[in-house]
């Protein structure tokens, strides 16, 4: 019997980086192990501006969240939240809206410890342990559906997550499955990893190949692609466009290299 | 506000924008440090001077998040380079080592709050990890409890062993079916569990599934439990492989269908045995009778007997006495015959009603049959005492035994069966023997009875007449009408063959009257022909003729159509036909009489007639039997016996003013003898053979 079942969480190996505690990592976090620093930074050295373009990613979901509620979203499900740190989607709301309803999802076990430790005190926030790609067990949590009123609209957040479901897993599927879910006038914001056809430089793509073999498979995504995955909603302007592009806060953040950036972002409303 | 520290803020923000992740924005981050820089700018002039704020700044840096370590190194160059020139603050040597403490301070104040939060954070993870093995570990403990759970509460047996057989672990449903602890188990191989009543099937899946050829498979398979008793169960067992897909473990799922078992072995009892004798039914009877022909090794020299059993007079038992009594009745019965017939190869089965039959296989001899059927004869003689009653019974055996070869089971089942009807026709309480040549003239007599009404239409009777002989004068005074019956197959059939026969099937009934019309029509020919020297016809009346409603109207028809006299027509009935019978037949006997009919008593003296009876009779004529002629016959010596009956009958019959016929005339002291008595008419070979028409024709002309 020394099968585990499934359903079970694997052995927490610190050994292995994990893709929330490298990003951490990145970010300029403690939250984080020997082998997660070592992997960051071998990916570090193959493409020196990736700290850039993380900082860029996670100034991002702070100009998403906040536009979500200027657009009067007050529910929002982050899938693939990773360690919750500086700048965390409930942070973000509560500074507008402290009743703000916040389910954070992650399938790193040690991540949502921490969450859960973290927001033990929050009444309308909570974390859950799940694989993403399973949307049925995601929105069918008790946890969740205490939190969540899937009567009401809910932003779902797939902020640098949707590069780790290849084409195999059907990402449009799973999208489907979480928007049918929801009511029309909800929201789904997406960055992704990716760039056109050609574009990736060597370093890029040394980076890329370092992290998927020693954290995890990632995918890029051409816009093309990146529309064709929200087909079916309608997308905010700017609609599909470079990471940097996506509402920036002021010209200033904008540089000349924007238009190389090597990720997407989108917001898509379900009519 | 001091002038230019906006100015200061806003290229403070510039050079650390994007050394740490802030969740600020660009504006924010140029308030943020707008602030920072006033606390400084007050600290660098303020009077005492102090570095405790530089320290603060440094704190608060690292609480915003600012957290890249090129934040402070662009944080201190700047405001070594650019802050006093941007305050229009003279640089003096004061000011300058005012400003290199408030540095220091900056960067101690950073650098101990990042090692707070970086140990704080570290502190965090590592808990973080701590929960979440915690919790997986739980998780895992609950799963394992309920695979255990699964495991020891299921009701299904389960059992698991490793690929060499060796059982490692049973549950509690495993060991209450089998009756071993799980360590008695322990000391088992898989192999041991083997039980002689298990099909190859069984182990060849099992070699298969050891050798990872197939993953699983079901059987049914008896297992010896601990206390000696048999187990019936189901069996599934699957193949567990390990990551590399060798057989690692086999796990058995063994469910207990003893009491399935048992209830269809009941089930099938009960559909094979009657529920009141407790003997095997029909239905197995049949089965194994089949068995016996199907049995290896073929028919060949094997023998087996039969004995269809009957209980003679049993209706009336049940009538009598209420089926209650009946079926106890049956129960001893069919107790004394289980009772009688013990063994190898012998089986007793009810086959419903008060029919029994015991089937005896390997048989050497008819004999031995014989034997079975003596010895449950006897057994049946001993009184039967149910319920105050004392009941003796007894049975009609039908046997057959022979080879197997040449036979079938149908065949021994119908040649027992009539076999039996011989023994009851036979006189009952006794036994018959199949045998060939009886079965063989019961197909004819079949045969016969079968085709007789497709020959009275193709006209395969015809008649014959013997002559009656006034004794006085040697006149043909009458004859009598004999059928006869050619067939196209057995040739010419006398009346004996053929006419009880008819009697039976109810055809007597329409050949009589066809007789009748032949008799008639002749008669009327030899009164065309020869006036008052014409015979009258004489025409035997079976029993059941002279009961048919029909008959007077019949008789009176054809005689109308023939045109014939009454007087012309006599018609012969057995003494039984007329002093059995109630009044109606009487009534017609009477009706004829009246009608001007003769009414003749055939072969008088052989029944019981009642004297005082027949003056009341419509009767004119009385025929003698023939058997009374035998006395008479030789010219030397009289059987003085015969001769006084006869001489007697003679009397009686011309005391009630009645005629009298001899019949079985033969010799000419037979007919000189009866004249002398006193007989009105003869009837034999010494006058006459039956013959055709024509021969009667030939007399009437010219004489004897």
């Amino acid at each position: 019997m020394a099968e585990r079942p499934k359903w079970v969480p694997g052995d927490i190996d610190l050994e292995r980086p994990s893709v929330a505690r490298v990003y951490d990592y990145w970010l300029g976090g403690a939250h984080n192990f020997a082998a997660d620093r070592a992997v960051a930074n071998r990916t570090l050295e193959a493409m020196p501006e990736l700290r850039r373009v993380i900082l860029t990613n996670r100034t991002l979901l702070r100009r998403m969240v906040r536009h979500l509620l200027r657009l009067g979203v007050r529910q929002f499900l982050d899938l693939g939240s990773g360690i919750p740190t500086a700048g965390n989607v409930h942070e973000i709301a509560h500074a507008v809206d402290p009743t703000a309803r916040v389910v954070y999802v992650d399938m790193d076990p040690v991540a949502i410890a921490h969450g859960k430790s973290l927001l033990a005190d929050l009444p309308n926030v909570v974390a859950l342990q799940a694989d993403i790609r399973d949307p049925a067990s995601v929105l069918g949590d008790p946890e969740v559906r205490s939190v969540l009123d899937l009567d009401q609209p809910v932003a779902v957040l797939m902020i640098a997550v949707l590069h780790f479901v290849p084409d195999a897993d059907h990402p449009c599927g799973i999208i489907a499955d979480y928007l049918d879910a929801l009511v029309p006038g909800s929201y789904l914001g997406v960055s992704h990893s990716g760039g056109e056809q050609g574009e990736e430089s060597a370093a890029v793509a040394e980076a890329r190949r370092r992290y998927s073999e020693q954290v995890a498979p990632m995918v890029h995504r051409t816009r093309a692609e990146l529309i064709s995955l929200l087909g079916g909603l309608e997308l905010v302007e700017p609609g599909v466009v470079r990471l940097p592009h996506w509402r920036p806060d002021s010209p200033d953040d904008v540089d000349e290299s924007a238009d190389r950036f090597p990720g997407f972002a989108a917001l898509g409303r379900k009519p | 506000m001091v002038a230019g520290a906006e100015a200061f803020a806003r290229t403070w923000a510039t050079a650390v924008i994007g050394s740490s992740y802030v969740p600020m924005t660009r504006a924010e981050v140029a308030e943020h440090l707008q602030s920072l820089t006033e606390v400084l700018v007050e600290a660098l002039i303020a009077d005492p001077f102090r570095t405790a704020p530089g320290y603060d700044i440094g704190a608060r840096l690292v609480e915003a998040h600012f957290t890249g370590t090129d934040t402070l190194g662009r944080t201190v160059q700047l405001l070594g380079d650019d802050l006093l020139t941007e305050l229009g603050i003279g640089v003096d040597g004061r000011m300058e080592s005012r400003l290199s403490a408030l540095q220091g301070a900056l960067a101690a104040g950073y650098a101990r709050a990042l090692r707070e939060r970086t140990l704080a954070e570290q502190e965090a993870i590592r808990a973080a990890v701590l929960d979440a093995r915690d919790q997986a570990e739980t998780a895992l403990r609950a799963s394992e409890a309920r695979f255990r759970a699964m495991f020891t509460e299921a009701a299904i047996g389960i059992g698991i062993a490793d690929i060499e057989g060796r059982i490692l672990d049973v549950n509690q449903a495993l060991q209450d079916m089998l009756g071993f602890s799980v360590e008695e188990m322990r000391q088992y191989n898989i192999r041991d569990l083997m039980h002689p009543e298990d099909s190859g099937n069984v182990w060849r899946l099992y070699d298969q599934l050891i050798a990872g050829d197939c993953d699983h498979y079901r059987a049914e398979k008896r297992f010896h439990r601990a206390d000696g008793e048999q187990v019936w169960t189901h069996l599934t067992l699957s193949l567990v492989r390990d990551d590399h897909g060798e057989p690692q473990y086999q796990v058995a799922m063994i469910e207990d269908v003893t009491d399935r078992h048992l209830l269809q072995n009941r089930l099938r009892y009960q559909a094979l045995h009657d529920p009141l004798t407790g003997l095997p039914n029909r239905a197995l009877f049949l089965e194994r009778l089949g068995r016996v022909f199907n049995a290896v090794g073929g028919t060949t020299s094997r023998r087996a007997g039969l004995c269809y059993l009957d209980l003679d007079g049993f209706k009336v038992i049940n009538d009598s006495l209420g089926h209650d009594i009946g079926d106890q009745l049956l129960v001893e019965v069919g107790r004394r015959l289980d009772h009688s017939v013990s063994g190898d190869g012998k089986l007793v089965a009810r086959m419903g009603g008060d029919e029994f039959v015991i089937l005896v296989e390997g048989s050497a001899s008819t004999q031995d049959i014989v034997n079975v059927a003596d010895r449950v004869l006897h057994e049946l003689e001993a009184p039967i005492k149910i319920g105050g009653h004392e009941l003796t019974v007894s049975a009609s055996i039908g046997i057959v035994e022979r080879p197997l070869e040449g036979t079938t089971a149908a065949d021994l089942m119908r040649d027992a069966d009539i076999t039996l009807y011989w023994a009851k026709a036979d006189g009952k309480s006794r036994w018959a023997l199949y045998n060939p040549e009886r079965n063989a003239r019961e197909v004819a007599r079949f045969t016969l009875s079968a085709t007789m009404p497709a020959a009275l239409e193709r006209d395969e009777f015809y008649v014959d007449y013997q002559p009656l002989v006034r004794l006085a004068d040697s006149r043909v005074t009458g004859v009598e009408a004999l059928v006869r019956w050619q067939h196209p197959e057995f040739g010419r059939l006398a009346p004996d063959r053929f006419i009880e026969l008819a009697e039976e099937t109810g055809l007597i009934v329409p050949l009589g009257r066809w007789v009748l019309r032949k008799a008639c029509e002749e008669a009327r020919r030899w009164l065309e022909e020869f006036g008052d020297s014409a015979p009258f016809v004489s025409v035997n009346l079976a029993v059941r003729q002279s009961r048919d409603p029909e008959l007077v109207r019949d008789v009176k028809r054809i005689l109308d159509e023939c045109a014939l006299p009454p007087h012309h027509l006599q018609l012969e009935l057995t003494e039984s036909a007329i002093m059995g019978t109630a009044d109606e037949p009487l009534e017609a006997l009477r009706a004829l009489s009246d009608m001007g009919v003769r009414i003749a008593i055939d072969d008088f003296g052989t029944g019981y007639s009642n004297l005082a009876y027949l003056k009341h009779l419509p009767v004119h004529e009385l025929k003698i039997a023939g058997s009374f002629m035998e006395g008479l016959r030789a010219a030397d010596e009289e059987d003085a016996v015969d001769a006084q009956i006869v001489s007697t009958l003679v009397q009686l019959a011309h005391a009630l003013g009645l005629g009298v016929t001899a019949e079985g005339v033969e010799t000419p002291s037979q007919a000189k003898r009866l004249h002398r008595i006193g007989c009105d008419t003869g009837q034999g070979w010494f006058f006459a053979r039956p013959g055709r028409p024509e021969d009667i024709d030939h007399l009437l002309r010219g004489g004897l």
